[in-house]
C-alpha cells in the first residue's frame, strides 16, 4: 500500500508498504530517516520515540497505515538547520552520549518533557524517561543533560548570562 | 494482508462482520509486538484510530462515565482522575509514558490478559462493556461476565468494543501492583479496590493471580458485613487491624495463582494478602478523613 503523511513538516510518500509494517521501518528504510533507532521492536527501550500528532510514542508500535494523513516529528526534526535544539546541545555538553543508540529517543522524550514542564524535578525527569533504556551511561549524565537543557531554556527565556555546563555535571 | 481504515463506527462494524478474523488495532501496543515478531499474521488489520467516538468520553447526568474504547491512558490520567481514581491509578502504572500515550482500556480488554492493569480497577468500580456488531447492534456486557479464560473475553468474532460505562467514584478507590521496578512492569500480581458507601459495599479486583482477572467475593462479603454490623459507614470509626488482616487473607484465598518466571504461586498469594490489607486501610483512612473534613 501507499501512505502519505507529514514528516518534520514535509509531505512524504512511502510506496510498497507492507500492511503489517511499523512506522519505524517506514521511517528508517523507506523515507531515509534512520535517526530513530530500532533496538527491541516491542516498546521496551524507547530508542524509536517520535512525535505522532504531538505526542511522543514508540514508532515500532505504530502501524504504518495508521499514520496516513498524520503529522510525525522525528529526532531529525528537532534542530533548526545547523543549530541544535537546546536539548541536543545539552546532551553533547553534558557528556550524555556514549554509543549514542539510545540518544534519539531520549532527545525526543526530553524535548516533550520540557515543553510540558519547563523546570522538572528529578523525580519528574526519571518518570518521563522511564521508558528509555540506556546501557552505557548509567543515566547520571543524562539527568545532568536534562537539568542543563531546562536551565538553558529558562536562561534563554529570561535572556541573562549563559549557563555553563560545569555547574550541572558535578565536576 | 489487508489494512482497513474505516472512517466511521458503522464502517468498522461492517469490516469486522466481513472479516471476523481481522485484528482491530487501536494503540497497537499489543498488536504490533505480535506483528513485529511475526507471531501472528492476520488476514487484515482494522485501524480504529479514525473513529471519533472511540476517542471521546462524557459523563452522564447519573455520573456514569462513558469512556471511548481507544482513549489513551495518558488522557484518563490527565482528565478523569477525579471521577475514576482507581482506573487512573492503574493507568499510571502501565508501561511508560510512550505506552500510555497510545495504549487504551479497549485494547486492554481486547487482549484480556490476566495481567491487564485496567481490569482490577474496572472490576472494583463495576462497569458495563458496550460491544456491538453490524448484525445484532449494541449490547452491554457486565464486567463480571467479560473475562472467560486466559486471553479470552466475551466478544463474538464480529463484535467490537465501543465504550466502557463506569460509574464515577462515590468513595475512595485504590490500586496496587507488584513488580521489579515502577515502570515497564507486567504485574506479578495486582489489586484494585473501591468503597461504595452509598451501597454499603466494597468491591475488589485481583490481577495476575488467576486465569482471568477476578473479584474476591468472600472478602467483599466479609468486609461489608463487618462494616455494617459495627455501624462503621456512619461512625467512620477506626478499622481493627485484625479485620484488615482477615480481609487480606480472604483476598489471597480467592486467587488461584501459578508459578511462573515472574513469581511463585506462594509469593503471589502472600503479596496479594499484603496489597489487600494495605489498600483497604488506605481507602478506609481516606473515607474517615473525608468525614472529618466534611464535619
Ligand atoms: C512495553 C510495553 C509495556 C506494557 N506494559 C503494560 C502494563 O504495565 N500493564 C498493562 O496492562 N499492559 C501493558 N502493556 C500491554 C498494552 O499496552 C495494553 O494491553 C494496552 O491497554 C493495549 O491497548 P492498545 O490500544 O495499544 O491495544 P492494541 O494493541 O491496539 O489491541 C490489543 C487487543 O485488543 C483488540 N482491540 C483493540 N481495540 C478494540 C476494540 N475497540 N474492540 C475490540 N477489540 C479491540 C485488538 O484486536 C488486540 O487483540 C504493555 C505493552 C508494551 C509494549
Ligand atoms: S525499538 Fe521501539 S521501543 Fe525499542
Ligand atoms: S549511550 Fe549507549 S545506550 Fe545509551
Amino acid at each position: 500500500m501507499k501512505i502519505t503523511f507529514d514528516v518534520n513538516g514535509r509531505r512524504t510518500e512511502a510506496d510498497d508498504v507492507w500492511e503489517g509494517e511499523s512506522l519505524l521501518y517506514v521511517l528508517r528504510e523507506r523515507v531515509g530517516l534512520p535517526g530513530s533507532k530500532n533496538a527491541c521492536e516491542q516498546g521496551e527501550c524507547g530508542s524509536c520515540t517520535i512525535y505522532l500528532d504531538g505526542d511522543p510514542v514508540c514508532a515500532c508500535l505504530v502501524a504504518a497505515g495508521q499514520v496516513q494523513g498524520r503529522e510525525v516529528r522525528t529526532v531529525e526534526g528537532l534542530a533548526d538547520g545547523d543549530t541544535l535544539d537546546p536539548v541536543q546541545q545539552a546532551f553533547v555538553d553534558a557528556g550524555a552520549v556514549q554509543c549514542g543508540f539510545c540518544t534519539p529517543g531520549l532527545l525526543v522524550q526530553t524535548h516533550d518533557l520540557l515543553e510540558r514542564q519547563a523546570q522538572p524535578g528529578d523525580a519528574e525527569i526519571r518518570e518521563a524517561l522511564s521508558g528509555n533504556l540506556c546501557r552505557c551511561t548509567g543515566y547520571e549524565k543524562i539527568m545532568d543533560a536534562v537539568r542543563l537543557a531546562a536551565a538553558r531554556k529558562a536562561e534563554a527565556a529570561s535572556n541573562r548570562v549563559p549557563v555553563r555546563p560545569e555547574r550541572f555535571t558535578g565536576s | 494482508m489487508e489494512f482497513l481504515r474505516p472512517a466511521t463506527w458503522d464502517e468498522a462494524l461492517a469490516a469486522k462482520a466481513e472479516y471476523p478474523t481481522a485484528v482491530p488495532i487501536a494503540g497497537g501496543t499489543d498488536v504490533m509486538v505480535e506483528l513485529n515478531f511475526d507471531r501472528h499474521r492476520p488476514v487484515a488489520l482494522i485501524d480504529l484510530n479514525r473513529i471519533p467516538e472511540l476517542h471521546d468520553w462524557e459523563t452522564g447526568a447519573d455520573g456514569v462515565v462513558r469512556l471511548g474504547a481507544s482513549v489513551p491512558y495518558a488522557r484518563i490520567i490527565g482528565h478523569l482522575s477525579d471521577r475514576l481514581p482507581g482506573l487512573s491509578l492503574a493507568a499510571r502504572t502501565v508501561g511508560s509514558p510512550q505506552i500510555r500515550n497510545r495504549g487504551s482500556v479497549g485494547g486492554n480488554l481486547g487482549a484480556a490478559s490476566p495481567a491487564g492493569d485496567s481490569h482490577p480497577a474496572l472490576l472494583a468500580s463495576g462497569c458495563l462493556v458496550e460491544a456491538a456488531s453490524a448484525d445484532r447492534g449494541p449490547r452491554m456486557i457486565p464486567i463480571d461476565e467479560f473475562f472467560l479464560g486466559v486471553k479470552r473475553n466475551a466478544l463474538e468474532p464480529d463484535e467490537l468494543i465501543l465504550a466502557v460505562h463506569i460509574p464515577s467514584a462515590t468513595g475512595p478507590q485504590q490500586f496496587a501492583k507488584i513488580g521489579t521496578r515502577n515502570a515497564m512492569v507486567i504485574a506479578v500480581c495486582s489489586f484494585g479496590m473501591a468503597l461504595h458507601p452509598e451501597a454499603g459495599s466494597v468491591r475488589t479486583g485481583i490481577g495476575s493471580a488467576a486465569p482471568t482477572p477476578r473479584r474476591a467475593g468472600a472478602a467483599e462479603e466479609f468486609i461489608a458485613a463487618e462494616l455494617a454490623d459495627t455501624g462503621m459507614w456512619a461512625s467512620r470509626g477506626e478499622l481493627a487491624a485484625a479485620t484488615a488482616k482477615r480481609f487480606g487473607e480472604l483476598v489471597a484465598e480467592a486467587a488461584s495463582p501459578i508459578d511462573d518466571v515472574r513469581g511463585s504461586a506462594a509469593y503471589r498469594r502472600h503479596a496479594l494478602s499484603v496489597l489487600a490489607r494495605r489498600t483497604l486501610t488506605w481507602t478506609w483512612d481516606e473515607y474517615r478523613a473525608a468525614g472529618r473534613a466534611a464535619a
